[in-house]
């Protein structure tokens, strides 16, 4: 049997402030590598919620969480944070570069920080990064002289930088026009089939969800459809 | 290769906000320098005015004072050993302020070793015969080289060669205020007349000024032999013994112990000057105070500069733990920009602070009272540099300790959510 990427195990969460609202219920789900998903979801519905902890940041939910058959309950601050590095990239709606480095440095931060590579190796592997791009040409700006798709692609690159598990994406396309948002569809498109990466994006753009492999459709805290 | 990365980012955030960087390293670095400063002229201060009287006084003197006996005879009576004793108008007793068996005494203390040193003294109170007046004086006969090794003798003869005490016979070096006071110039002949009534001339070879115009007024000094021929006594007399110890903080037990030794009256410099004492350590305790707070109040620079610069980078530190830096990585990124700064501003703080006290100890300082003192003193102690690098560190490290705990603990979700 193949090994699940990632697996939710009756995760619930409430909220407590002002009064206690379960925002998610019983979620169970799995993934499997390879896999390009979508979450898609009317807002308010808990979709981000969810991701965020699937993504381990949030650790206030009821449940367990596998991600490669690892449980992440009762993980201490430091060891997620070695879990988001090496297993999980994220995309979110906005870029979240650093602008006091260049574009190269942004992608290879996550790399370095890793420390799995010499410096030199993650340079070269944050270019390659930058080619499947298509913006190796941007690399020695700086991200505020890029335009947002291009930011994105960025973005995206540093996700890519560690060969991480999976992949989660925050509504990536949320920020962008039309004819860039096609472009993150494509290379996210790509990465699944060319290069088998697995992928989880929330989104609330039917017409992207409906491109993906799979959709799981949330409601009002359940998962209603996957 | 965790540190460098660490440092790197460190290094990028603080280069962002260059200009508030350098006012807080700017802060650092004139409170450093203040500190510095302050505490070098202080010290310096203090030396001097110590200098003044520990330099010139001896750690213990030993000498007979007049006064009456402590034990009166009809104590030793066996007879009245059970009684109180009522005795009435007690006189002190006729008693020779000399030192008994001198040689002896001299010679044990040459060989103690804990004395430095120790210089035989007579002080006799003279006349100084002008015109038809008589101007009461002291005059002090000492060994002038013994005296110049021990007390810088030297460095108050303002006027004329100390030596000439010893080289030229009946001579005289004269106190500023008496010269002036009895109009003698270097190389007038004066008469010198003793309490009992013996007379002398005495040649004026130099002027000293010790910086305490009432001393000035009516010491003089003259050499023992010299002293010993007016007084017409014995080559054996004197009437005190200056010792400079080795520690003179052993000053109090050994006066103690050589009063019961030798059966003199002896005196501490510790008991004899302890204003001196109280008046310095109150000025360094001053001068301290005054230092560290400003160190604090940089510190509070930095404090806010690393409070802003985190409400700024809210979302490069979500980034940053997103991607896999953990809270600890985070506290580090902040610890380090608070010490860079700290040792930035520090070191330049420790250069320009040497050079300040540079610059005060060539300020001209001429005081009529300190003839030997010609610009500001300053003590270049390397204790406080030790101490300012010590205090730069220690204030930036608590100053970045709170701002980075904070960062650390930025919840990511929140700030990214939030967009």
């Amino acid at each position: 049997m193949q090994e699940k990427v990632l697996e939710a195990i009756n995760i619930s969460k409430s909220f407590h402030d002002p009064i206690t609202i379960k925002v998610l219920k019983d979620i169970n789900f799995s993934l499997n590598p390879g896999e390009f998903a979508s979450i898609i979801g009317k807002s308010g519905c808990g979709k981000s919620t969810l991701l965020y902890i699937l993504s381990t940041m949030d650790t206030d939910y009821e449940g367990d969480l596998l991600i490669s058959g690892i449980n992440m309950k009762n993980k201490k601050e430091g060891e997620l944070a070695l879990v988001r590095n090496q297993k999980i990239g994220f995309v979110f709606q906005f870029h979240y570069l650093l602008n006091e480095f260049s574009v190269l440095k942004n992608v290879m931060l996550p790399g370095l920080k890793l420390n799995k590579y010499s410096e030199k190796e993650v340079e070269n592997r944050a270019y390659e990064k930058l080619k499947i791009l298509d913006i190796q040409n941007e690399a020695l700006k700086k991200p505020n002289q890029l335009s947002g798709g291009q930011k994105q692609r960025v973005a995206i690159a540093r996700a890519l930088i560690n060969d991480p598990l999976i992949i989660m994406g925050d509504e990536p396309t949320g920020n962008l026009d039309k004819k860039n948002s096609d472009i993150v569809f494509d290379i996210f498109k790509e990465l699944a089939e060319v290069y088998n990466q697995t992928l989880l994006i929330v989104t609330h753009d039917n017409e992207f969800a409906s491109k993906t492999h799979r959709i799981i459709e949330m409601e009002d805290g359940k998962i209603i459809k996957h | 290769m965790k540190l460098k990365l660490l440092s790197r980012v460190s290094f990028s955030l603080l280069m962002a906000r260059w200009k508030q960087t350098l006012v807080a390293a700017v802060g650092v670095t004139f409170s450093i320098t203040m500190f510095i400063a302050l505490l070098s002229f202080m010290s310096g201060l203090n030396d001097l005015l110590d200098g003044l009287i520990v330099n010139r006084t001896p750690h213990v003197r030993l000498y007979n004072e007049i006064q009456a006996s402590k034990i009166q005879p009809i104590q030793l009576a066996k007879k009245y050993a059970n009684s109180y004793n009522f005795i009435n108008s007690v006189k002190p007793k006729n008693e020779k302020i000399e030192i008994y068996n001198s040689a002896a005494i001299l010679k044990e203390l040459k060989n103690d070793s804990r004395v430095l040193g120790f210089a035989p003294k007579i002080t006799t109170q003279v006349f100084f015969n002008v015109g038809t007046i008589d101007l009461t004086g002291v005059i002090n006969g000492i060994d002038p080289i013994e005296e110049n090794r021990l007390f810088m003798f030297k460095e108050y003869v303002t006027t004329g060669n100390f030596m000439d005490l010893k080289n030229t016979p009946n001579s005289i070096i004269l106190g500023k205020g008496a010269a002036e006071k009895i109009l003698a110039n270097i190389g007038d002949v004066i008469q010198v007349t003793t309490s009992k009534g013996e007379k002398m001339q005495m040649k004026v070879v130099g002027y000293f000024q010790s910086g305490i115009q009432e001393v000035d007024k009516v010491q003089s000094y003259a050499s023992i032999a010299t002293t010993q021929k007016l007084l017409g006594v014995p080559n054996n007399y004197i009437t005190d013994i200056q010792v400079k110890l080795k520690d003179i903080l052993l000053a109090p037990s050994l006066a103690r112990e050589f009063s019961a030794l030798y059966d003199l009256d002896a005196v501490d410099i510790q008991t004899a000057n302890s204003q001196f004492e109280t008046g310095s350590s109150v000025r360094t305790i001053i001068s301290y105070a005054v230092g560290i707070t400003l160190l604090i109040v940089a510190g509070f620079g930095i404090y806010n500069i690393l409070n802003m610069m985190i409400y700024e980078k809210m979302d490069s530190i979500a980034i940053l733990k997103a991607t896999g830096f953990s809270g600890n990585d985070v506290n580090q990124i902040f610890i380090t920009i608070a010490l860079s700064i700290g040792i930035f501003g520090g070191i330049l703080g420790l250069v320009f602070g040497a050079g300040l006290s540079y610059v005060i100890d060539n300020v001209p300082f001429n005081t009529p009272a300190l003839p030997t003192i010609k610009t500001f003193p300053i003590n270049y102690n390397p204790k406080f540099y030790f101490i300012g690098a010590v205090f730069s560190i220690v204030t930036t490290y608590f100053a970045g300790y709170f701002p980075s705990r904070k960062a650390s603990k930025i919840d990511p979700v929140l700030i990214i959510r939030g967009k």
